[in-house]
């Protein structure tokens, strides 16, 4: 490639660079042909030559090729269908057409400098630019409500919390074994008595002991309990000997 | 604004219904940042629209070019506060304009597409420019230049696009309307044809 062409240094809208790297980008399909204002190219170029000192016919050449081929591929993507369309007609109509086409981009255009014009007129006009205003809300209405319940419910949230007793650590626990013998002696002097007669008077802490030291006495077997249902009077009372049969020599 | 009203002499004026009506609409004017239509601003006071118009004309004598740093203007369809032009440098050294700022050829094409032919789609916008249209339609929409508009017919139909009121504000239209004519811009397509044939005609020879 002719170093005219390959250094043609572009500034388009879709692309900022050489010629080269362009045409390789469309080549690899980076690019679309569509984005690209060949116009624009072909301007650079012709800028190019304008500040050399002669004109490079090899390079001339060569861009023309490179811009037909680089039109051709953007045509047939931009216009699919209508090429075929516009094949189909006759070289006058096709010219009509094409008349037609470019008179309504030639409006377009100067409306758009019409636009330009106009920007720099009103370029003195400032106003406020903000967002959106805010979209309006849906009122909620509420069932009428009474103040006091509302006070009532958040009182029970405001009330501070129960204090936590610490009361237990400071218990004495009298010894099992106090109450084992206390038993111990009642049974000897009578076979049956109620548990709740033996402790009355005593302390929730001393009773609790006392029918821990029952337990104690049911399971080494020195006791017998029986209770009616339930929370009715625990009666103490002395077991019943089983009877072991003997061992004889007959029975061996 | 150009109303009978002006000649109505302030010292009649002070003091009445229309005048208050009139401080009620320069604080809604005040606190949008859009033109508010005669229409709109009747709905917010609870009045009517030919008082609103009344008021309107008093606000516009109130808020002119020379008599206050703030301008009542026509503008997009409705009424709204700008800057007097007096003002403008310490504006602009205070101030960006992110909307037009950098508005290339290309950009302002397709604007031009958008305003007179919309709602368009993209296809038919590159359809006319000659060149695909995707970036330059997504930095008009960002800009909040132009906006969608419903699809062409048919499933899947291309998005279609319109100018916005922003646009009609910012280059200071109070209806698209009063953009130039179509036919008296450009060529016509005889002509192009004529020439066309000229340049064909010197190539054969």
């Amino acid at each position: 490639m002719a170093s005219a062409v390959r250094d043609l240094e572009l500034d388009l809208d879709a692309f900022e660079g050489p010629f080269d790297l362009l045409l390789t980008l469309v080549l690899k399909e980076q690019l679309e042909p569509a984005e690209i204002d060949v116009a624009g190219i072909v301007v650079a170029f012709v800028d190019g030559l304008a500040a050399r000192d002669r004109i490079d016919l090899d390079a001339c050449g060569e861009f023309l090729v490179l811009v037909a081929a680089l039109l051709e591929i953007k045509a047939r993507q931009l216009f699919p269908d209508e090429g075929a369309e516009l094949s189909e007609l006759e070289p006058e109509e096709a010219a009509e057409e094409l008349a037609r086409r470019l008179a309504e981009y030639r409006r377009m255009k100067d409306a758009a400098g019409w636009l330009r014009e106009r920007l720099t007129a009103e370029r003195d006009r400032w106003f406020r630019l903000g967002p959106a205003p805010l979209a309006p809300r849906v009122e909620r209405r509420l069932a009428p409500q009474d103040p006091a319940s509302l006070a009532a419910a958040l009182a029970g949230l405001a009330a501070p919390p129960p204090k936590v007793s610490l009361s237990h650590m400071a218990l004495r626990f009298p010894p099992v074994a106090q109450f084992l013998e206390r038993f111990r002696a009642v049974l000897r002097r009578r076979r049956v008595f109620d548990f709740d007669g033996e402790v009355v008077g005593l302390s929730r802490v001393e009773q609790a002991v006392a029918f821990l030291a029952l337990l104690e006495l049911r399971k080494s077997g020195e006791v017998a309990l029986a209770q009616a249902g339930p929370f009715s009077p625990i009666r103490v009372s002395c077991p019943v000997k089983e009877r072991i049969p003997q061992w004889t020599v007959r029975s061996a | 604004m150009d109303r009978p009203l002006r000649l109505i002499s302030r010292d009649t004026i002070a003091g009445s219904p229309i005048d208050a009506l009139a401080r009620t609409i320069e604080a809604l004017l005040v606190i949008t940042s859009q033109p508010l239509s005669v229409e709109q601003l009747a709905e917010a006071t609870e009045d009517d629209a030919e008082r609103i118009e009344t008021a309107l004309g008093l606000l516009g004598e109130r808020y002119r070019e020379g008599r206050s740093g703030i301008v009542l203007e026509r503008a997009a369809g409705g009424y709204a506060f700008r800057a007097a032009r007096e003002a403008a440098d310490a504006c602009g050294r205070l101030f960006e304009r992110p909307v037009e700022r950098g508005l290339s050829q290309a950009a302002l094409e397709t604007l031009a597409i958008v305003a007179y032919m919309g709602p368009v789609s993209r296809p038919e916008i590159a359809r006319i420019r000659g060149v695909a249209a995707d970036s330059t339609v997504a930095s008009l929409v960002e800009r909040g230049l132009i906006a969608e508009a419903g699809r062409e017919a048919g499933s899947g139909g291309a998005v279609r696009y319109r100018a916005t009121p922003l646009f009609e504000r910012v280059f200071g239209l109070d209806t698209l309307a009063e953009l130039p004519r179509l036919d008296d811009l450009g060529e016509d397509a005889a002509a192009i044809r004529e020439r066309l044939l000229e340049v064909a005609g010197a190539r054969a020879s």
